[in-house]
């Protein structure tokens, strides 16, 4: 029960990333790929039906990782506390950017916002990625579960551990290219003119860069944590999700060459499932790795709520997440065809 | 800077108390905007539609900041109160998680629908988007409530191996009579707010000679609405939850109602200062036999004083609670009578020519607010010392790891952004009622 509810919040976490992630990319290359006030209107009004859904999935995942593993929850949150509330405001700024924006003709008003926006969004998925390399480096967890950490030590990535080192700041980068790149196919599936052809042109580069990027942190990985590749001969899955990721990568080149943006957009889509999912596949059944011992990792096992709270969750879970997904099906049907720009005064 | 638990909890009620400023609107203004739009479908009327759309705009702007300011509610049980969800996560994660998926989802779809949909849905479907809307909102204010229904009367678990609570059997927990209550009270007060705002914007618009049909239509709703909820609010919700204090947190109630004696037909305290140091209410102004018909339903009830039990036991803030319950309960009584007052004059037609009761109306919204803000600082400082009633003390809930210095940190930084959040949304709000409702089913441009 424990090992099924590992992988619906990996699975949540994963779409959160994907999800959330395409309107963390617009958002990054917003300056950049939207340069008049027209042109910005036509990136805010492609992400404007979806964004606020796309951040429930933080939530929802979140809870599920509160109901199925609170020990994890309650030690992560609490020891990355100054870097936790970093995403908090930069979630807040972005949020309020995105509403309020639209509320008032005036330049400054929204050159303003549009600066906040992009601003947001391209810290969150740096802040993201540090934290996905935070857990695959793993943190000082001691006997009593818990665990405080500097905002960066020495760079390195042996003890004394900081959320910033060498390997943490790389995993971050990687992040905000492959979710920039990820946001370009969508704007270049989901708009028209001049903004779809710079989102076009800057996928085509951006997606270079995930490619050379994915190899290095893939290589940083091994050298970080090598107990998850000397894990993966024994791990079907984890072959099974690797392939998923590298047939999106596949798709995405072969979208952006014969100009199927949607078909690209799917891709990249499932390039990052299909990564994280992978990673989820080799660092199981361990949740958060101790640097100091691995007797006080947090694990499946020790970390999981009782059995009863677990099938509880997963019947009502089996109703909520298929409401959930036909949410988003209707608005991708509402919304579907390339967006215009959000109307003036338009917004919440 | 000493202790961080101070810090820790001032962070969370500073928090969700702004917090709630929004949702308490937004959960009773779905109700109102469900009327309207009922009403544009009977009657064909398009001023009906006219004023619901004047009042989904505010209803989004409110929303933008509920939500924004709820995600940091989520995050700080696991950055502040680590040790409280370590051992109570097994259970109040059930809500939590259910709230995600079954309410917020069903929210954010429903307002694009309702603010971006009106022309490619159609009334009937548009309707039904205004309803889904009012029930994803009144589910959130469930699962929200059922959390702290928990947290203030424990039931529906036990206790695992490690010590830690787990979930022993769902629909206990789920229908705690305490969240149920307590969610009742809640949800009316909403409406309270709501219809309060609607009144006022109504009578706004009445002083000063504008939007004739639209302002007649926020006076009308909002007194009636208004006049029914402020019944409902006091009873028999609040008559209810006072039940329930008095069988549960005896010690709760002792404390909101300052009494330091106990014994039968306890009188009840309409003004008075509580002197803790000298165990006694100073200055009252007393009704007897009251508090005990409120509390046990007989005039002979034994109301318990402080003095029975150990000061250990007693809540931390016995004057705040004091003051913050009866600023609730006189409020609530007040909010009665200038309803009921504005109703006899809406029936004899009188309620658009009379200044002082559309003063009154129009000054009145603030206070809504205000009475729930002290409901709430009842019910969890009653709740005191216990962060779980009788399971976990708030002192052994905070996070053993962070330092007093970074939640002073965060405390201040959240400071800064809510007073400009605050600004910005005042600054919103006051454009969008300047500009007034206007007609045709175009969400315009204006600005
Ligand atoms: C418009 C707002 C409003 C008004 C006019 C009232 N209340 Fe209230 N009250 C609330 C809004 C509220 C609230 C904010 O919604 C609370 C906080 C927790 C809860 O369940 O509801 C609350 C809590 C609360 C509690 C504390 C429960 C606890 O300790 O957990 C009691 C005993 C009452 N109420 C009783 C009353 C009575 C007897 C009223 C008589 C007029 C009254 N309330 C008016
Ligand atoms: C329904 C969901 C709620 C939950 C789960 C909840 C939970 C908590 C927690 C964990 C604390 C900190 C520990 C403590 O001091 O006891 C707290 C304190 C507090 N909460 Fe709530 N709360 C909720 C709603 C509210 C609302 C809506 C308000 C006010 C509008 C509020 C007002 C306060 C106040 C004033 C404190 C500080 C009490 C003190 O420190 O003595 N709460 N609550
Ligand atoms: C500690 C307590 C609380 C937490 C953790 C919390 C969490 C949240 C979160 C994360 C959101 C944003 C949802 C989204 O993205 O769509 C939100 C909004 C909302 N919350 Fe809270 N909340 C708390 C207290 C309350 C209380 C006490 C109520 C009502 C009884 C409430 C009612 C709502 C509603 C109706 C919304 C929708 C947005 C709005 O109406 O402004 N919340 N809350």
């Amino acid at each position: 029960m424990a090992e099924l509810w590992f992988w619906l919040v990996s699975v949540m976490v994963a779409l959160y990333v994907v999800m959330d992630g395409f309107d963390f990319g617009a958002g990054a290359l917003h300056l950049v790929v939207a340069r008049t006030n027209e042109e910005r209107r036509t990136v805010l009004g492609a992400i404007g039906p979806y964004w606020d859904g796309n951040e429930v999935w933080l939530l929802a995942a979140g809870g599920s990782l509160f109901l199925a593993f609170p020990k994890v929850l309650a030690a992560g949150f609490s020891g990355f506390y100054l870097a936790m509330f970093l995403v908090v405001w930069s979630l807040i700024l972005r949020g309020i950017a995105l509403e309020f924006r639209s509320h008032v003709q005036d330049t400054l008003w929204r050159a303003f916002w549009d600066a906040v926006f992009s601003a947001a969004s391209i810290l969150l998925p740096v802040l993201l990625g540090a934290a996905l390399g935070n857990v695959l480096r793993g943190v000082p967890l001691d006997a009593s579960g818990t665990f405080e950490l500097a905002f960066f030590t020495d760079f390195r990535t042996g003890n004394p551990v900081g959320i910033l080192d060498w390997f943490t700041v790389l995993a971050g980068l990687f992040a905000l290219v492959a979710l920039a790149a990820h946001g370009a196919l969508f704007l270049a599936w989901k708009t028209d003119g001049p903004v779809h052809d710079r989102a076009v042109r800057m996928a085509r580069s951006l997606w270079i860069a995930v490619v050379l990027l994915w190899i290095a942190a893939t290589a940083a990985t091994a050298s970080v944590n090598p107990a998850i590749f000397a894990a993966l001969p024994g791990r079907p899955l984890g072959w099974l999700f690797s392939l998923v990721a590298l047939a999106g990568l596949a798709t995405v080149f072969t979208g952006l060459a014969k100009g199927h943006w949607l078909a690209a957009f799917l891709g990249s889509g499932a390039f990052l499932l299909g990564l994280l999912a992978a990673t989820a596949a080799c660092v199981a059944p361990v949740m958060l790795r101790s640097t100091l011992d691995p007797a006080y990792d947090l694990t499946l096992a020790n970390a999981a709520s009782g059995s009863h709270g677990l099938r509880t969750g997963l019947v009502w879970w089996c109703v909520g997440f298929p409401l959930a997904a036909l949410y988003f099906a209707m608005l991708f049907r509402i919304h579907r065809g390339k967006a215009a720009a959000a109307a003036e005064g338009e917004g919440y | 800077m000493g202790d961080p638990l101070v810090w820790h909890r001032l962070q969370f009620a500073f928090t969700i108390i702004y917090h709630y400023l929004f949702p308490q609107l937004t959960m009773g203004l779905a109700l109102l905007i469900v009327v309207l739009k009922a009403r544009a479908l009977r009657s064909g009327d398009e001023a009906y539609n006219d004023a619901a759309r004047f009042w989904i705009r505010i209803f989004g702007i409110n929303f933008a900041v509920g939500v924004v300011t709820g995600i940091p509610m989520e995050f700080q049980f696991g950055t502040n109160w680590s040790a409280f969800s370590r051992y109570a996560g097994g259970v109040i994660g059930q809500t939590l998680g259910m709230e995600g998926l079954f309410a917020f989802f069903l929210e954010s779809t429903c307002l694009g629908l309702l603010v971006w949909g009106e022309k490619r849905l159609g009334p009937k479907r548009h309707f039904a988007a205004a309803l889904a809307l009012f029930l994803g909102s009144w589910l959130s204010g469930y699962f929200i409530t059922a959390t702290n229904g928990f947290m203030q009367h424990p039931v529906g678990y036990t206790h695992a191996l490690d010590g830690t609570l787990q979930l022993a059997s769902f629909w206990a927990f789920l229908l705690n009579p305490w969240s149920v209550a307590q969610y009742a009270h809640t949800m009316v007060a909403s409406v309270v707010t709501a219809s309060f705002v609607m009144a006022a914007v109504g009578a706004y618009y009445t002083l000063k000679g504008l939007h004739g049909t639209q302002a007649r239509i926020f006076l009308n709703l909002g007194v009636t609405a208004g006049l029914i909820s402020s019944v409902l609010v006091a009873f028999p919700t609040g008559d209810v939850q006072g039940k329930l204090v008095a069988k549960h947190q005896p010690v709760a109630l002792a404390a909101m109602e300052g009494r330091f004696e106990s014994g039968p037909r306890a009188e009840i305290n309409l003004f008075g200062q509580p002197n803790v140091k000298e165990r006694r209410l100073d200055n009252p102004v007393r009704v007897p036999g009251v508090l005990s018909l409120l509390a046990y339903g007989t005039f002979s009830g034994n109301v318990r004083g402080l003095n029975e039990f150990p000061q250990d036991q007693w809540p931390t803030h016995i004057e705040l609670l004091y003051y913050a319950f009866h600023i609730m309960a006189g409020l609530g009584t007040l909010f009665i009578g200038l309803m009921g007052l504005a109703m006899l004059l809406r029936w004899k037609g009188l309620i658009h020519r009379t200044r002082w009761m559309l003063w009154a109306l129009m000054l009145a919204f603030p206070f809504p607010y205000i009475a729930t803000t002290c409901g709430w600082m009842t019910a969890e400082l009653g709740r005191q010392p216990w962060l779980i009633y009788g399971l976990m003390r708030t002192a052994a809930g905070a996070s053993p790891t962070v330092h007093a210095g970074s939640t002073l940190f965060t405390l201040i930084g959240f400071t800064g952004l809510y007073f400009v959040l605050g600004l910005l949304f005042l600054f919103l709000i006051g454009r969008e009622i300047a500009h007034g409702p206007v007609s045709g089913a175009g969400e315009v441009a204006h600005g």
